[in-house]
């Protein structure tokens, strides 16, 4: 026993010494269609910004009822006659001098603006500079994203990696109750889990089509060509703002994107997104 | 080699620009525009292959009617020449029709409401990003090309009006333009009744355009002349339009 002990002690310590091997995560074109969408999404949503200041107002129907904005940020005088940034929502005002109707531009000055000069692109308001960035990295995005859904289609990467299998939704209680106490299962890092799957679907086959489908819907000239576009979210007004909303949910999911990828390995996830390997603790056949 | 460091510097500079300057560098640097406006080719291109060419813009009902109708850019010419028309109701008012026509000539306003008209309640969508509906009535645009009819050579037709975007620039009146498919469209016509009334001074009187499929800008409102251009390139900044010469679209399709 005693001879035998230091034996195990040994090949434990072997055992315990951590072994690496990378496996390949992310294809070629995943990648690379991943940080072209990640770079139109944020000129899309800053030139859109600039364009949304030109009338920061949203409405519900057809037609703008100036009167009863469901939204809208502007400049108010309060009662001691100074200026005030107010933000209104449904019917509720709010002091947001600083960051919203009222900001302040790099040099320091005050000037009523919506969004502020550091969100936009151009910094200057210019609404013909912002739709020109606009339309552009528009078929920047969408040409991309055809690039990755037809890839996805044809490598089967949509069925083999994005879409759940039955035991995975059984798994969706168990898995969201870990995430919520940040408990991640790296040694699973090489299928995604359902949590993901059902947010990139979403994020995928939801949210981009919808939000594309809502910028398009503003168009005059296709309103004439497809009137069901406008009439499926409820009029031309209705459209901008569901485009303006579903813009908002992507900078959410890119606010927890962001966060998972720093709190499940920072360097490991944004190594596998760049080269497409990723590093694992455990041989491949373990 | 320092002029390569240079530009490296100089594509380093632009990089971080980019990136942290919110692309200010950029955006204000005419290259820049030109590589962005190439897009816009390809928006007509595509938006022309979808549907039918003559489809129609939705139209709305009495019900749907805006309770008030915004009148954007110019709401009163302030000339002193168009002072004169609106005392004289508009009956010395002529609305000339030259360039590339067979028979160049001059309507009073009874003449243009004798053309062949149509009545349409459609949404009227600012560049802004606000929309507005209101009822239409107004001589069909082809009617009147019918009535002076178009040489071969005709591209464009030109609205010349008695606005100007900046009142202390007088001379540099508001214009605007469509091509020869778009002033041929049902739904185009030269409005002088807005929601059953005669067309008012804030809204574009006597006669303003009305092109369903196009943002609102390019519906030119006090038209004192049309012209038939093959081009645009003698006419003020050359782009076609008054907001098109100060960089916005000239298709404004989207």
């Amino acid at each position: 026993m005693s001879g035998a002990a230091p034996s195990i002690e040994s090949s434990g310590r072997e055992e315990s010494r951590p072994r690496f091997v990378f496996v390949r995560r992310h294809a070629a074109l995943t990648r690379l269609t991943h940080w072209l969408n990640a770079l139109c999404f944020f000129l899309l949503l800053m030139s859109g910004l600039q364009i949304f200041n030109a009338h920061p107002a949203l409405y519900w129907g057809n037609a703008s009822d100036f009167n009863n904005p469901l939204a809208s940020i502007g400049v108010k005088a309060d009662a001691a006659g100074v200026k005030r940034g107010v933000t209104t929502v449904l019917g509720h005002a709010f002091d947001t001098t600083g960051v919203l109707g009222l900001t302040a531009l790099p040099d320091g000055r005050t000037i009523a603006r919506a969004f502020p000069a550091w969100a936009t692109l151009p910094g200057w308001q210019s609404l013909a500079d912002g739709r020109r960035w606009h339309f552009f990295f528009a078929w920047a995005l969408a040409i991309n994203g055809a690039l990755y859904l037809l890839y996805s289609l044809l490598s089967r990467h949509l069925w083999r990696d994005l879409v759940p299998t039955g035991g995975e939704l059984k798994n969706i209680r168990r898995t969201l109750l870990d995430h919520l106490r940040l408990r991640f299962h790296h040694s699973a890092a090489r299928r995604y889990n359902v949590l993901q799957q059902l947010t990139y679907l979403l994020v995928i086959g939801v949210m981009f089509p919808l939000l594309i489908l809502a910028g398009l819907a503003m168009s005059p000239r296709l309103d004439a060509a497809w009137p069901w576009l406008p009439a499926l979210f409820g009029g031309r007004q209705a459209a901008r703002t569901m485009h303006f909303l579903l813009a908002f949910g992507l900078v959410g999911f890119v606010f927890v994107h962001v966060a998972m990828v720093v709190l499940t390995g920072p360097w490991n996830n944004i190594r596998s997104m760049v080269t497409g390997r990723y590093r694992l603790k455990e041989a491949p056949d373990a | 080699m320092p002029e390569a460091r240079q530009l490296t510097r100089r594509g380093l500079l632009a990089s971080a620009a980019l990136l942290l300057g919110g692309c200010d560098k950029l955006a204000g640097n005419d290259q820049t525009r030109r590589i962005l406006a190439s897009a816009e080719a390809l928006t007509q291109t595509a938006q022309g292959l979808i549907g039918a060419p003559d489809a129609l813009a939705p139209e709305f009902t009495l019900a749907d009617l805006s309770p008030a109708f915004r009148a954007n850019g110019t709401t009163d010419p302030d000339t002193e020449d168009y002072t004169a028309l609106v005392e004289n109701n508009f009956a010395d008012w002529r609305l000339e029709v030259d360039g590339l026509v067979e028979r160049p000539a001059k309507f009073s306003l009874e003449a243009i409401r004798a053309l062949p008209s149509r009545t349409q309640i459609t949404r009227h969508d600012c560049v802004e990003g606000w929309s507005c509906i209101g009822k239409w009535k107004g001589a069909k645009l082809a009617a009147l090309l019918g009535e002076v009819g178009v040489k071969p050579a005709a591209r464009f037709v030109v609205f010349r009006c008695a606005d100007a975007l900046e009142r202390l620039d007088a001379d540099n009146k508001y214009y605007e333009s469509l091509d020869l498919a778009e002033a041929l469209h049902a739904q185009t016509i030269l409005a002088y009744e807005m929601n059953d009334k005669t067309l008012t001074v804030p809204h574009g009187a006597p006669l303003r355009l009305r092109a369903e499929r196009k943002l609102g800008y390019k519906m030119a409102k006090y038209i004192m002349r049309i012209e038939l251009v093959d081009s645009f390139d003698a006419i003020a900044g050359g782009k076609g339009g008054s907001w098109e010469d100060l960089g916005y679209d000239w298709y404004a399709g989207i």
